[in-house]
């Protein structure tokens, strides 16, 4: 079983990385490109074994305590059997 | 005083804060190792500037899990002194024994250079032997200062006086000018500038030193 995790920034947070990406893509012609907000993605594969209901609770206990920082980031959970 | 420098895998601050407690302040000092269970008889804990297990995830993210930050917490939750500076403020902010957060610089760019602060408060423990309101140059040396909370949190620390250093030249973009912060019981303070790179003439400058003879100051009034 693997899980996917994206952490995105808040969207009351500043995203100056993103906003710099938008800018280079308007840049290079893509006008059509309004704005850009980067994140981060992990792929987690689990042991053998595990129950779908095991997974998730744990992978929202990682994603919480560790992947994202709750006071700046959101997240959000996939679970691929 | 006897204080404590925290060395974390990437940590590149600790010799700077060792030297400056010790051979610039006179006071003892030794190096606690990050996988540490225990802080030893120390009265004093730095963790120092760097990169942490390479700021890897986010900064101060891995090293809130390390074991000596579980002493850590519990040596502030006994009213122990901690004084976290750049990398140290992130590890604060991520343990939670801090709030808010240090993102990405406004300009995204690493700055490294000297900057005028005013002291905020003088009521904490690391400020005491300072006049309110008095501008010290400091250095800065980070990509991620950029201090951020959301408005409640940053009405509660102007409410209850827990901003303890603004930023004259906010070059980081942090909200409400905000360098240096303390928790509620005002024992555990996060700042992004370096205080101990100036603690003596040859460094350049010694408005650093007023951190550290605050922490004195504060431990002799405590004894």
């Amino acid at each position: 079983m693997k899980a996917r995790v994206f952490v995105t920034l808040k969207s009351t947070v500043l995203d100056p990385q993103g906003q710099t990406v938008r800018s280079a893509l308007n840049g290079l012609g893509h006008t059509s490109i309004a704005e850009v907000r980067q994140g981060k993605y992990f792929e987690i594969a689990l042991a053998d074994g595990v129950t779908t209901e095991q997974a998730r609770a744990e992978i929202e206990t990682i994603a919480h305590d560790v992947l994202a920082n709750p006071v700046i980031e959101d997240y959000r959970i996939e679970i691929l059997n | 005083m006897k204080f404590g420098v925290i060395v974390f895998p990437g940590s590149n601050c600790d010799h700077d804060a060792f030297y400056a407690v010790a051979n610039n302040l006179g006071q003892p000092a030794e190096f606690i190792w990050h996988d540490s269970t225990s802080l030893g008889d120390i009265d004093a804990v730095i963790l120092p500037g760097g990169f942490s297990y390479g700021d890897y995830l986010r900064c101060g993210a891995i090293a809130k899990f390390s074991p000596v930050m579980q002493a850590v917490k519990k040596f502030a939750a006994d009213g122990g002194l901690v004084l976290g500076v750049c990398n140290g403020f992130q590890i604060l902010v991520e343990s939670g024994l801090l709030p808010g957060a240090l993102i990405r610089n406004r300009d995204l760019k690493f700055i490294c250079r000297e900057l005028r602060l005013s002291v905020a408060t003088t009521d904490s423990p690391f400020t005491g032997a300072a006049q309110k309101d008095q501008v010290v140059r400091l250095p800065i040396a980070h990509g991620e200062g950029c201090y951020i909370a959301d408005e409640r949190t940053l009405d509660e620390l102007e409410a209850e006086d827990r901003i303890a250093f603004r930023y004259i030249d906010n070059a980081n973009g942090s909200m409400r000018d905000i360098a240096g912060i303390l928790n509620k019981e005002r024992n555990v303070m996060g700042l992004m500038p370096h205080p101990e790179r100036v603690t003596e003439p040859l460094m350049g400058g010694t408005d650093g030193r007023l951190v550290f003879e605050s922490m004195l100051r504060a431990a002799a009034v405590h004894a």
